[in-house]
């Protein structure tokens, strides 16, 4: 199996080019919503405010990580006919733990979250990486590759929760952005877009990340 | 080893689901009385937003006090004297199981510039889990001042906005009685403009008749008690006769005991 793999490798340097890789492959490349389409219900669903989309990028941050590792150690033991109740049983533990210390130490945000959360456990880029990357790979390496995970689907969350509260509310992380005079009820010209608090407005947005992303970075390409 | 073997694979299982189990229950014991404090200040802040006032949940606890003036612990229609449980800490989760009359209910009763507003906790079933919430009544026990709701997991979007403004904000001014008879605000579909109805949400139906249910069965229990309460408060409204029939009340009690310290004093 893949013991004799990772012994010849074991001198790698920690921060090599390879494993550098696996953290900023996923920011762009191999992006897990944008290039690999998956996590897209929570990027629909908790984008209309800056607040949680961040709060749920960090939650997915840890669980992944943390998840990747747990799984990559036990990867020599874990019997193969029930790895993938193995991974779900490792994921939705995480996330129980995620979700007591958001209740204790972040009460409103775990309020905002609510099924969110208990959602992660569905999030396909989780399952995802533990199937496709920490089964065959070593601990170090695996939380590399949860982060840089994390980190693409951070960034798009982000991005996409950026625009949308921007000109939905007007606001950014609750605080006003677009100046209160500019507003139609104060005699301005200006009024926010109500579309863009709606879940389609976060498909349009991340197929337009997914159009620019494409048009720079030729190589993803299909045909 | 070979760890595809039937023997190891149950051993495995056996092992991770006791090791999960020892971890999620330790978790969950060590952050209990974090996450408790929180549920119990949110109460108290849900409360207070009942009739009327904001406040933030660190400062829920002080603003709290200053307002609420009375907790009470109400059975059959009557003040329990000296309850074994206070009525912030009730679970009403119990009670509303029980039948009406022996349940223990709780109530508060907060000065708000010098009006007196009584606030009723009520809890029931929506669809995917309880719902729950305060409604306070003006003076005279039958206009409504304010009401939240909340909920376990109602869906987003659709029961779930039992939560948001659009639908609480219909309550105020909304009555529950009729002609003196309890009637209860009715959540319904369509045209809610009468005094004792409100417009339900479209697409949340079922959590429409929890909230429907909820207030009709956790309010009716308070009514014997509200209707003494008021009159003695004012004496003026015609249902005075009954009032000065039943006595037992509160207030009357306190005015009898203060009464009667006085004279032990003089």
């Amino acid at each position: 199996m893949s013991t004799e793999v990772k012994e010849v490798k074991k001198k790698e340097p920690l921060f090599s080019k390879k494993n550098r890789g696996l953290i900023t492959d996923p920011l762009n490349d191999s992006n897990p919503i944008s290039v690999q389409v998956l996590g897209i219900c929570s990027a629909l669903a908790i984008t209309v405010q800056l607040k949680p989309a961040v709060v749920m990028s960090i939650s997915v941050l840890a669980v992944l990580s943390i998840g990747n590792v747990v799984i990559s150690l036990l990867r020599n033991l874990i019997p193969s006919r029930i790895r993938i109740i193995v991974q779900l049983v490792v994921v939705a533990s995480l996330v129980i733990l995620v979700n007591e210390v958001l209740q204790a130490y972040a009460y409103d945000v775990s309020k905002e979250l609510s099924v969110f959360v208990g959602l992660i456990i569905t999030n396909c880029i989780i399952m995802g990486r533990f199937e496709a990357f920490a089964l065959a790979n070593s601990p170090w390496k695996s939380f590399l590759d949860g982060l840089g995970n994390a980190f693409g689907y951070a960034w798009i969350l982000i991005a996409v929760a950026f625009v949308r509260e921007l000109f939905g509310s007007g606001t950014l992380f609750g605080f006003q952005i677009i100046p209160h005079a500019w507003y139609i009820d104060e005699g301005g010209f200006y009024s926010n877009n109500g579309f863009f608090l709606f879940p389609p407005m976060a498909l349009i947005v991340v197929g337009i990340i997914i159009w620019i992303q494409r048009s720079r970075n030729t190589k993803l390409i299909e045909d | 080893m070979d760890v595809n073997k039937n023997s190891y694979t149950f051993i495995f299982a056996t092992v991770m689901v006791v090791v999960v189990a020892a971890i999620l229950s330790f978790a969950s014991t060590s952050l209990k009385p974090l996450q408790d404090k929180n549920i119990a200040l949110e109460s108290k802040q849900n409360i207070l937003k009942s009739i009327g006032i904001t406040v933030e949940r660190d400062g829920a606890d002080g603003v709290f006090s200053n307002y609420i003036k009375e907790e009470l612990v109400i059975k059959g229609g009557e003040v329990v004297e000296s309850p074994d449980v206070a009525a912030l800490d009730i679970d009403l989760a119990k009670e509303i199981k029980k039948e009406g009359n022996v349940r223990t209910l709780p109530l508060f009763i907060a000065d708000k510039d010098g009006a007196t507003c009584y606030i009723i906790p009520v809890r029931g079933g929506g669809l995917w889990g309880p719902i729950w919430g305060y409604v306070s009544l003006m003076e005279d026990a039958n206009t409504i001042i304010g009401a939240t709701f909340d909920h376990k997991g109602e869906t987003p979007g659709l029961g779930a906005e039992i939560s948001k403004g659009i639908f609480m904000d219909q309550f105020p001014g909304k009555k529950i009685l009729e002609n003196g008879e309890f009637v209860s605000i009715e959540v319904r579909k369509g045209d809610a403009s009468g005094d004792y109805q409100v417009d339900g949400i479209s697409g949340g139906t079922i959590t429409s008749v929890g909230v429907d249910d909820m207030l009709r069965d956790c309010i009716k229990n308070y009514i014997p008690f509200l209707e003494k309460r008021a009159m003695a408060a004012k004496p003026v409204l015609e249902k005075v006769e009954e009032v000065s029939i039943e006595p037992m009340d509160s207030n009357t009690v306190k005015v009898d005991s203060l009464t009667a310290a006085a004279i032990i004093i003089e």
